[in-house]
């Protein structure tokens, strides 16, 4: 266990941490503003991967593909505001639940229809190699433009929120939906253009994971439940919570599997080891958000005061 | 009171001319649908009387399904062990899980039992001695003694009929009790229960433990059932179809999970092993698109009929004059 892998896989962690905050973004902004709960934000990240590997293939180019895939999936998902969750925002938590449970088996039946169980999105070959980060740490080229790119939307949202008008109705009505409607805010609009934010974020992660992992119906429910545990994390409605919740994330999981079953095997027999590693790192992320809730049960950046 | 001994006429009436038909196998599907009717009954308690949002109910399914299912493989065939087992085991991780969950509310509590169901889930997943993510399969079901042989279908059923009544019968007192009552109050007003000195956290964790109980019990039928486990049980989807059977069927009506479970399994089954001529014709593959139906059909319901098919009876027997 050297610290090049020990800085590897924290470079990793970051990169997959960072690919979650984009999720958790658009999450925790329908979730605090709209007080929605969007089961079905992972099914946009699915769209987002199938739309992309379908541009890409037209196109020719990775980039343009992506770039594509972006818009196409902010207007899909724009129109699924418009069509249904906009008549979900007055109802119980539970119905959302429901419904949006029930989006995401027509969206995925829709999926399969149009293109089938999966779709293939290889990795450009431009950014296939390694680059040698330091002597002896050679690093995917793919991975570290995966890192620069969410770096680049954490920073471009941070200034979207607190610099501009749209960012500050945004935190109104995080903060007090109530107050901000009586304020004259257009929330309805607002909402609108939101979901289509989260959309495309969806759309951005979808597209630059799918060449590491695969394109296939099903995708965005797993990765749903981690953006979830995300925003609970770092409290919903927060941009920042959900940046450190990402990144906490990202790194416990990916350290958590490399590490794990080699720290159990220091203490325990090999074949203890072996079995109880992969199951304790996975369950870790679960673990550290009961221990949120129980200690802070508004999450670690409360965006409501 | 007239339409419940129908019912149940017709329950115990249905294996028998099943078998008068030969048509075996629905005896076989309908204790399916009932061990589903049981667990989502316990869902119902929690979710339609005690108005906790529970996303993680599969846990204490699959947590007796397990259980059941380790003591049959480890030599322990009995029933009269491997249920009741599974019924403790389930009670207790609803108790640990409750105490914990139940510090939060709203959104937290609902994402808090989802993270527990997912720990649950991946435990058992790595579970290697006892088939890791493929599952374990049984050599047989549990046994009963006095000469009644589980194996058999028709016993089987009438098993799971006694203990699908008895867990609605037990749900029937309990809701319409002291502690229901107040259970419901504090569905309605939980701030209200507590200042007129009740302790509300303490009669929603009896709630979610007598829940997690019957769950427990409708998981080591399942397994029983199939002779087979494998952790898709606990997979979080579990719960959301829980769920789903409980609003189909309709929340906080006594029948709502049997309804549900009957209507949801039955639609399933009917989507899939009975090919539609005509409309086979026009979309030849439909049949691996079932999901289809059963989201649109759900969508529908959760937006327009909230109260769910026993609202929807309900609501027209009372229009009639």
């Amino acid at each position: 266990m050297s610290w090049i892998l020990i800085l590897e896989q924290s470079l990793n962690g970051l990169q997959f941490g960072l690919m979650l905050f984009l999720l958790a973004a658009g999450l925790t902004l329908v979730f605090g503003i709209m007080d929605m709960i969007n089961l079905a934000h992972g099914s946009l990240y699915m769209v987002g991967a199938f739309l992309a590997s379908t541009f890409v293939q037209l196109t020719g180019s990775f980039v343009a593909g992506v770039l594509l895939a972006i818009p196409a999936t902010a207007l899909l998902g724009m129109l699924l505001e418009i069509s249904v969750l906009r008549t979900l925002y007055a109802r119980d938590h539970l119905s959302q639940v429901l419904a949006t449970f029930a989006l995401i088996l027509i969206i995925n039946e829709l999926v399969r229809l149009v293109w089938g169980s999966d779709a293939a999105l290889p990795l450009p070959a431009a950014l296939s190699g390694p680059v040698e980060l330091l002597p002896g740490l050679r690093y995917p080229v793919y991975r570290l433009v995966i890192i620069a790119v969410g770096l680049a939307v954490a920073v471009l949202l941070y200034f979207l929120v607190t610099r501009t008008r749209m960012g500050m109705l945004v935190r109104a009505g995080a903060s007090n939906r109530e107050m901000a409607l009586a304020m004259g805010v257009d929330i309805k609009t607002l909402f609108t253009a939101v979901f289509g934010i989260g959309a495309a974020l969806c759309a951005l992660a979808g597209s630059m994971l799918a060449p590491l992992f695969a394109v296939q119906v099903g995708m965005g429910e797993n990765i749903l439940i981690l953006a979830f545990v995300v925003i609970v994390i770092g409290g919903i409605g927060s941009i920042r919570g959900a940046l450190v919740g990402a990144v906490l994330v990202g790194v416990v999981d990916t350290i958590g599997r490399a590490f794990l079953p080699i720290l159990l095997g220091a203490f325990f027999q090999p074949r203890v080891a072996s079995a109880a590693g992969p199951a304790l790192a996975s369950v870790m992320i679960y673990l550290i958000m009961a221990i949120v809730l129980y200690f802070r049960p508004q999450g670690l950046f409360p965006a409501r005061g | 009171m007239k339409r419940t001994i129908l019912a149940v006429i017709i329950l115990l009436a249905f294996p028998l001319a099943m078998q008068a038909l030969g048509y075996l196998f629905y005896v076989s599907f309908a204790s399916r649908v009932m061990i589903y009717a049981i667990a989502a009954t316990s869902l119902n308690l929690v979710l339609g009387y005690g108005g906790m949002l529970s996303f993680g109910h599969a846990a204490f399914v699959g947590a007796g399904a397990y259980v059941a299912s380790i003591l049959v493989a480890e030599g322990v065939a009995s029933a009269w062990i491997g249920w009741p087992a599974a019924v403790v085991a389930s009670a207790l991780l609803a108790w640990i899980i409750g105490a914990i969950s139940l510090r939060t509310r709203g959104v937290y509590f609902i994402m808090i039992t989802l993270a527990f169901a997912q720990m649950m889930f991946y435990l058992v997943n790595s579970m290697k001695a006892y088939g890791g993510d493929e599952g374990l399969t049984l050599p047989r079901r549990a046994e009963l003694g006095f000469g009644l042989d589980l194996g058999n279908e028709l016993v089987f059923y009438y098993v799971v009929l006694f203990l699908l009544l008895l867990a609605l019968y037990v749900l029937h007192r309990v809701v319409h009790s002291r502690f229901g009552r107040v259970m419901i109050a504090i569905r309605e007003n939980a701030p209200r229960v507590e200042a007129i000195g009740l302790p509300v956290y303490r009669y929603q964790l009896v709630c979610f433990v007598i829940a997690g109980a019957a769950g427990g019990l409708a998981g080591a039928l399942l397994a029983s059932h199939g002779k087979y486990v494998n952790p898709n049980v606990l997979h979080w989807v579990q719960s959301g179809t829980l769920m789903i059977m409980v609003i189909l069927g309709g929340v906080g009506h006594l029948w709502g999970g049997v309804i549900g479970a009957a209507v949801l399994l039955g639609l399933e089954h009917l989507i899939a092993d009975h090919p539609v001529a005509w409309l086979s014709q026009w979309a030849p593959n439909y049949q691996q698109h079932a999901n289809l139906g059963v989201g649109i059909v759900l969508l529908v319901i959760v937006l327009f009929a909230p109260q769910g098919i026993a609202g929807l009876l309900a609501r027209r027997q009372r229009a009639r004059p």
